[in-house]
């Protein structure tokens, strides 16, 4: 049996770091010895050891019963009680897909926390950092354990505030703190969905417990599914709209269509940070979401799972057409992140919940939607801390001010290299496998959604070698003032590190671990089938090479004759102004407006009203008041005189 | 031989009374202000002895309340006086009108 206390320490580790860090760090851990970042390393590597621990436990020793893994609650206690029966608990839930998760936050967070000894040395907040870096592992630890969605929903809202905290560290920057505001209030414009799914699917099912919740929402039998099917709005089941509500929440964690705007401003964080929460983790948050109530996406809500296979493809493809215009290197990494997040939704959305397809395996989708989670994980982090290096060295964001790097940034550059070859799926590396089974998984269900994922793994392939050409070769290694290397040990050995995962992440027989049903998948591998994605893969490639290795205007010429959809892609398809033309003039001005002016006129006017007439009157009044003794006497004699005369009179 | 009733009594006392009223009221000079109020209070004595002596002549609890009145005028006169010096250390007068930092 899991012991609960270790469990437990896996996501409490981090928490009292943050305590620790944010109560006395910048008055105690703060100095030239960087004691913050080695508390804070220290602990998050007892917590992945503990994570690994359990995975090890769960997968070979415990998990196991009858060939199916279990979903196994190691504790769980009653949080909030509101009356006899209704209450909300509080637990961790233990199944493949939250020790995965465990697993791949804790090492990318140990590997984002060696790093930042590095990166963020000499900074004035190191503590802060570090403890805002401990709150965030926390709560997405507690958001993947959680065991009931009311408990997943705290833990969401916590990981979108340390998520605000970390965008809008350096709070000097006006785009930083910009930054910050636009991915909170979008997440939390897309959470008020979240909150109303949840609250149309408690409602239904009478229960916030995952488990019970999909169960009761997935037997055709049970009352609560027939009262959820048949009631409807707006011709569409109660129990499909509750279902799209929770996936708009994940939509706009996971920065989908139409809600990515935040991911790319949110790169004005530091950029160990956007490799931990906005390239690895929370961003994928929203995927963990859907798989976790996958069967009731599956079985009960076939339509919102349409949706989201195609908001999912949508995603990938815009964001890949618009990474290849972007020139700071950060925002292109943002949206290879939006373009493969749309991968693991689209995967999730072509999938089946059972075994029962044509070929076999129908529910691959799902294991493969997981799998690229897992080494997008790795391969990301590592472009980012990648990226980190050379924004390091150059301390410069734009594409234009780099190239030739590989002489200066050795490790940088070989470490970056693999995780480009992860990303754009050539064999061997783990991009390659999961990739294939996401294409292999779509092919099988939708064509629609194939072709499109087809066509973004060849751009995604070409806007990371164009990446890769303009920092790394380009033009000729010229000598650089700025000598202080690759940021060390602590900088380099995460890339390493990662550059292993990257390579060979992709062996793990993934299916026999993670499937939609618990049932160990059998993954075939069809060469035949990975001949094209993997062709497409080696054209982007070589388009990139062929423009961006040796610097020459074919780019140029290639903007220009592409002319207008060029510029529509390089505004990344004016999303931001259409947001903008929407809040400023239509919200603010039919909106807003009205309403201040209520609020001017009548709200303040009654209460300056109350107010002006209380002054006038004691104004009036204050005479009485004259400071003279004498005439408080006479005011004594003349009241003490009326009430001898009314007790006289009228009393008898 | 004129002997006094209880109604020429009465009539000293409300006299008294009201002169001591008067005074209260109009004089400037707090040591006026003062003897004002003692005449207010001995009005009050007389009251007291009178109808003790015309209406309950076996009983003293008239003479007792009386005794207590001037007791306590006396200590009032020490505090008023008290509270005069200081007044005049402050404000070099012991004029009321003087003192008039209580207002609105």
């Amino acid at each position: 049996m899991l012991n609960e206390t270790y469990l437990l320490l896996i996501p409490l580790l981090p928490l009292a770091g943050f305590v620790l860090l944010g109560l006395f760090g910048r008055k105690y851990f703060n100095s030239a010895k960087r004691e913050a970042g080695i508390i804070g390393t220290l602990l998050l590597l007892t917590s992945a050891v503990l994570a690994l621990y359990t995975a090890y436990e769960y997968f070979f020793e415990i998990g196991k019963v009858d060939g199916i893994y279990q979903k196994i609650i190691p504790f769980q206690f009653t949080w909030l009680e509101f009356s006899h029966g209704v209450s909300i608990n509080m637990g961790a839930v233990i199944d493949p897909i939250s020790v995965m998760m465990m697993v791949v936050i804790t090492f990318v967070s140990l590997m984002v926390h060696i790093y930042s000894l590095g990166y963020m040395k000499g900074e004035e907040r190191f503590s802060t950092y570090y403890s805002f870096l401990g709150l965030f592992t926390f709560s997405m630890l507690g958001l993947v354990m959680s065991s009931n969605i009311f408990q997943i929903y705290i833990f969401w809202e916590l990981v979108g505030i340390s998520s605000f905290l970390l965008i809008g560290f350096y709070y000097q920057k006006p785009s930083a703190v910009a930054a910050c505001k636009k991915a909170f209030i979008v997440t939390r414009f897309a959470d008020l969905g979240f909150l109303i799914g949840i609250l149309i699917l408690s409602f239904y099912s009478g229960t916030l417990d995952f488990h019970t919740l999909i169960e009761r929402l997935t037997l055709p039998e049970s009352s609560q599914f027939q009262n959820a099917v048949s009631s409807s709005f707006l011709g569409i089941s109660a129990l499909t709209w509750g279902v799209v509500l929770v996936f708009m929440g994940g939509a706009g964690k996971s920065a989908m269509l139409p809600f990515h705007i935040w991911l790319p401003d949110a790169m004005e964080g530091p950029t160990p940070v956007s490799a931990l929460i906005h390239a690895a983790t929370m961003v994928v948050a929203g995927v963990y979401l859907v798989a976790r109530l996958f069967p009731v996406f599956a079985l009960s809500a076939p339509g919102a799972l349409e949706l989201v296979a195609y908001v999912g493809a949508l995603s990938a493809l815009f964001a890949a057409i618009i990474a290849c215009t972007q020139t700071d290197i950060k925002r292109v990494l943002a949206f290879s992140t939006i373009s493969q997040i749309g991968f693991m939704m689209f995967a999730l959305g072509v999938s089946n919940y059972d075994n029962g397809g044509l070929l076999g395996h129908s529910n691959l989708g799902y294991t493969a939607s997981m799998f690229h989670l897992f080494t997008h994980a790795m391969f990301k982090a590592l472009l980012f801390l990648g990226a980190g290096s050379v924004i390091h060295f150059m301390h410069s964001n734009e594409m234009k001010d780099m190239g030739g790097l590989r002489k200066h940034l050795p490790v940088t550059h070989i470490t970056f290299l693999v995780a480009c070859l992860a990303i754009s799926g050539i064999p061997p590396f783990a991009g390659f496998f999961s990739k294939e089974e996401i294409l292999l998984a779509a092919s099988q269900n939708n064509l629609v959604v194939y072709g499109i994922g087809l066509i973004t793994s060849g751009l995604t392939a070409f806007y990371m070698f164009r990446l890769y050409f303009s920092i790394f070769w380009s033009k000729a290694p010229s000598p650089y003032e700025n000598v202080h290397g690759e940021g060390g040990f602590p900088m380099s050995l995460p890339l390493i590190l990662l550059a292993i995962g990257a390579t060979f992440a992709g062996f793990i027989p993934f299916g026999n671990f993670v499937s939609a049903d618990g049932k160990p998948l059998e993954t075939l591998f069809h060469w035949q089938f990975s001949v094209l994605p993997v062709v497409l893969g080696f054209a982007g490639i070589f388009t990139a090479m062929w423009m961006y290795k040796k610097e020459n205007n074919l780019p140029d010429k290639m903007a220009t004759s592409l002319g207008k959809f060029y510029k529509v892609a390089f505004h990344k398809f004016y999303f931001d102004e259409l947001y903008e033309f929407i809040t400023k003039k239509i919200i603010f001005n039919l909106i807003g407006k009205p309403a201040a002016w209520i609020d001017r006129n009548v709200v303040n006017g009654l209460v300056n009203a109350t107010g002006n007439s209380t002054e006038t009157l004691s104004g009036k009044i204050k005479g009485i008041q004259s400071g003279r003794v004498q005439q408080y006497a006479v005011y004594f004699l003349v009241a003490t005189i009326l009430v001898a005369v009314l007790f006289i009179y009228w009393w008898k | 031989m004129f002997t006094p009733g209880l109604y020429h009594i009465l009539f000293i006392s409300t006299a008294l009374f009201f002169i001591g009223i008067y005074g209260f009221f109009t004089r400037r000079n707090l040591i006026t202000v003062l003897m004002s109020v003692e005449l207010v209070l001995n009005s009050v004595n007389l009251n007291f002895i009178a109808f003790n002596k015309y209406l309950w002549a076996g009983k003293l609890d008239g003479l007792f309340f009386t005794i207590f009145v001037i007791a306590i005028a006396a200590a009032e006169a020490a505090v008023a006086i008290a509270i005069i010096i200081n007044l005049y250390r402050s404000h070099e007068s012991i004029d009321v009108e003087k003192a008039g930092e209580m207002k609105f």
